[in-house]
C-alpha cells in the first residue's frame, strides 16, 4: 500500500507549500485559528516533514486539521516561503480520500459542506444562493436579512439585480447548458466522486446511529463536543 | 540613497492595471448580499468613465468557496476556472476583472501552479475540452475590481459630490480599511502595495478626503474561515476574529470601515449586531455601530448616488451617522421601499444596536 506521505506529495499544494520548515513557529504566531482553537500549524508541518506514517495517520483522523480557516495569513510571514495553509488543504483532501475524515467531529462536517456548497454549484451555478440561505439557520444575519428573505424578489429588483432572469446580471438564472458543463467538470475531475464518497460514509454513519438523513445533517451541523478551544 | 531604496521596494508592489477592455465576472456572496455594489461598479466604469466592461450570462461561480471549504478537489476548481478564462477568450478579451477576492486569490494560485507545473496545465486544458469543448486560455492581465476603482480614484474624486470629510467641521473622516486576506497574503506581488502595506483601499480613502486609521489588528482576518462560518457549530471562530478587530480599532473611533472582500463587509456588519445582542456593546456613538461598506458603496456615495440605490438599507448597521457627517441627503421614508415605492414593510427594529 502506498505510503501516506507519498500520497501527500502527489498533491500540488504540498509540493508548492512545503519547502524546508525550520520550525520557527511564525505561522502559529500569526494564525487566527491558533488563537481560537487548540491548533498549532508549526506542529502539523513538522509532522508532515518528519514523514512519520503513524503520526500522519493520526493527523488525518484528528479534529486538528479541520481548524484552519484558510485565510493564508501564514503564507505571508513564513521566512522560508512555506504555505502551511496549503499543507492543511492537502491533508484534508487525503483525509477525505482515505475515509479518515469520518473519525473526527470536525471531519464529519464535510457532509454538510459538500451537500450545501456542491448542491448550490450544481443546481444554480453559485456557491452561495439566496434561496438556500435561510434566516432560520443564520439568525446572525440579522433582522435585515429576516426582512429581505420575505421580500427577496422585490429587494433584488430594487437593487438592480436580475434575480432568476435571463441574460447577464446579478443572480441571473445560469443557463441549463452551463450547469450541464459544470456537472461534466465535476464528473471528470473527481468532484462527483468526492461528493458521493462523503455522502456514502455519512449515510453509513447515520444508519449506525439510527438517524434519518435530516437528523444526521442537523447533528453534524450543530454538534460541538470535542475539546476544541483555547481557554 | 535610502529614499531610492524605498522607491525600489515600493516599485515591486506596483501592479499594471490596464485602462480599458475587461471581461467581468461576478461574486457569489456579493450578488447575494451586495448586488447594488456590482451594479455601481458597472455604472461607474461603463457610464461615468466610459470603459468597455463585458459580462456574459454564461459565467458561473469559480468554485472558490467550495474549494476553500474542501468540498471540491483542486482539479475541479481549476477546470471551472479554466472554463471562465476560456469564456473570456471566446468573447475576444484578454483582461480579466473579478468582483470576488476569494476568486482573485484562487485565480492567482491557479495561474502560478500552472506556471510551475506545465503537466497539470495540460491536464486541465484536456479536462476543459472534454467537458466543455472550449479552448484553453490564460488572461494577459488579471485584476480585482478594487484595483480598477483604485486606478480611477482620482477621476472619481474629480466627479465627487461629497467627500469623506465631516461637512460641519471640515475634518477628514477616520476610515478603517480592511483588505480581504486572499487579495495579497498569498501572492503579495499581485496586489497594489503587497501584503504588509496594501494601498488599494488606503489610496481611495486619501483621494476622497478621508484619513486612514492605523490600528494593531489592521491586517487580521475578519474571521470568515469558510467552513468556520458555514457550519453552525464553528461560528464562534468567525465571531471571535471580528470581535478582536473591533476591540483593537475601538480607541481610534472610526467613522467608517471600507472593505474589498465579499465576506468581510457581511461579517463585520453582522457580527457587530451579535456582539451588541450578546454583550450589550456597540462600537459607534449613541448606540450605533460602525458602518461597514464596500468600496463601490463608498465610491457611489462620493459620486452622489442615492444611498438606497446602493443597497445601504440591507446592512444591519445603519449608515445614517455617516451620511449625516458627509452631508448626504436621504429620505428615511424611502429606505425600505421596493421599486416604484412599493411598500415592503421594514425589518424588526432592534434595541441593542442601530
Amino acid at each position: 500500500m502506498e505510503k501516506l506521505y507519498d500520497r501527500l506529495m502527489k498533491d500540488y499544494r504540498l509540493r508548492e507549500g512545503l519547502n524546508a520548515c525550520i520550525n520557527c513557529g511564525t505561522c502559529t504566531a500569526i494564525c487566527p485559528a491558533a488563537e481560537f482553537y487548540r491548533y498549532d500549524p508549526r506542529r502539523i508541518v513538522d509532522i508532515v516533514q518528519s514523514k512519520d506514517e503513524a503520526e500522519i495517520e493520526k493527523l488525518l483522523k484528528s479534529d486538528v486539521i479541520w481548524y484552519c480557516g484558510e485565510c493564508m495569513s501564514c503564507v505571508t510571514r513564513c521566512p522560508r516561503k512555506n504555505a502551511p495553509g496549503l499543507v492543511i488543504m492537502a491533508l484534508r483532501s487525503l483525509s477525505i480520500d482515505t475515509g479518515f475524515f469520518m473519525e473526527s467531529e470536525k471531519g464529519r462536517q464535510m457532509y454538510v459542506l459538500c451537500k450545501d456548497l456542491c448542491g448550490n454549484v450544481l443546481n444554480y451555478g453559485y456557491c452561495i444562493y439566496p434561496r438556500e440561505f435561510h434566516y432560520k439557520g443564520h439568525e446572525e444575519a440579522g433582522t435585515v436579512w429576516e426582512w429581505q428573505e420575505k421580500h427577496l424578489e422585490d429587494v433584488y429588483e430594487r437593487l438592480g439585480a436580475n434575480f432568476d432572469g435571463e441574460g447577464p446580471g446579478a443572480l441571473r438564472k445560469i443557463p441549463d447548458s452551463d450547469l450541464a458543463e459544470l456537472k461534466r467538470i465535476f464528473d471528470i475531475t473527481g468532484g462527483t466522486e468526492r461528493m458521493e464518497k462523503v455522502k456514502e460514509a455519512a449515510m453509513k454513519k447515520a444508519e449506525e446511529l439510527g438517524l434519518s438523513e435530516e437528523e444526521y445533517f442537523n447533528k453534524v451541523y450543530t454538534e460541538c463536543k470535542g475539546a476544541h478551544f483555547n481557554h | 540613497m535610502i529614499y531610492e531604496g524605498k522607491q525600489k521596494i515600493w516599485s515591486d508592489y506596483q501592479k499594471e492595471i490596464p485602462d480599458d477592455h475587461y471581461f467581468y465576472v461576478r461574486s457569489c456572496i456579493r450578488q447575494s448580499f451586495f448586488p447594488a455594489s456590482e451594479a455601481a461598479f458597472l455604472h461607474i466604469t461603463r457610464n461615468i468613465l466610459n470603459k468597455d466592461i463585458f459580462e456574459t450570462e454564461h459565467h458561473t461561480t469559480c468554485g472558490g468557496i467550495a474549494y476553500h471549504s474542501d468540498a471540491i478537489p483542486q482539479e475541479t476548481a481549476m477546470t471551472i476556472i479554466a472554463r471562465q478564462f476560456a469564456l473570456m477568450k471566446k468573447y475576444g478579451y484578454e483582461n480579466y476583472v473579478c468582483s470576488c477576492i476569494t476568486s482573485f486569490g484562487l485565480y492567482c494560485e491557479t495561474m502560478e501552479t500552472w506556471r510551475e507545473f506545465p503537466d497539470l496545465k495540460e491536464k486541465i486544458a484536456e479536462n476543459l475540452w472534454k467537458s466543455c469543448k472550449l479552448e484553453f486560455a490564460v488572461p494577459k492581465f488579471l485584476v480585482h475590481a478594487s484595483d480598477m476603482i483604485y486606478k480611477y480614484r482620482n477621476q472619481i474624486a474629480a466627479h465627487a459630490k461629497f467627500k469623506l470629510v465631516d461637512h460641519k467641521t471640515g475634518k477628514p473622516l477616520k476610515v478603517v480599511e480592511h483588505i480581504g486576506c486572499h487579495y495579497s497574503k498569498m501572492f503579495p506581488s499581485k496586489g497594489v502595495g503587497g501584503a504588509e502595506y496594501p494601498y488599494v483601499l488606503a489610496g481611495m480613502i486619501e483621494a476622497w478626503g478621508g484619513e486612514v486609521v492605523d490600528y494593531p489588528e489592521r491586517r487580521h482576518c475578519c474571521g470568515f474561515g469558510f467552513r468556520q462560518y458555514f457550519v453552525k457549530s464553528n461560528r464562534g471562530y468567525s465571531l471571535s476574529n471580528t470581535y478582536k478587530k473591533f476591540e483593537s480599532m475601538e480607541p481610534y473611533e472610526p467613522d467608517l470601515i471600507i472593505t474589498n472582500c465579499p465576506g468581510c463587509p457581511y461579517f463585520m456588519d453582522r457580527w457587530q449586531y451579535v456582539i451588541a445582542e450578546s454583550e450589550g456593546k456597540t462600537y459607534g456613538k449613541n448606540g450605533h455601530g460602525i458602518p461597514v461598506m464596500t468600496y463601490e458603496e463608498v465610491a457611489g456615495l462620493v459620486l452622489g448616488f442615492d444611498p438606497w440605490d446602493l443597497g445601504l438599507q440591507t446592512h444591519q448597521i445603519g449608515p445614517e451617522p455617516l451620511l449625516d457627517k458627509m452631508g448626504i441627503p436621504y429620505n428615511p421614508e424611502e429606505k425600505y421601499k421596493g421599486k416604484n415605492g412599493k411598500d415592503l414593510g421594514q425589518p424588526r427594529q432592534l434595541d441593542c444596536i442601530r
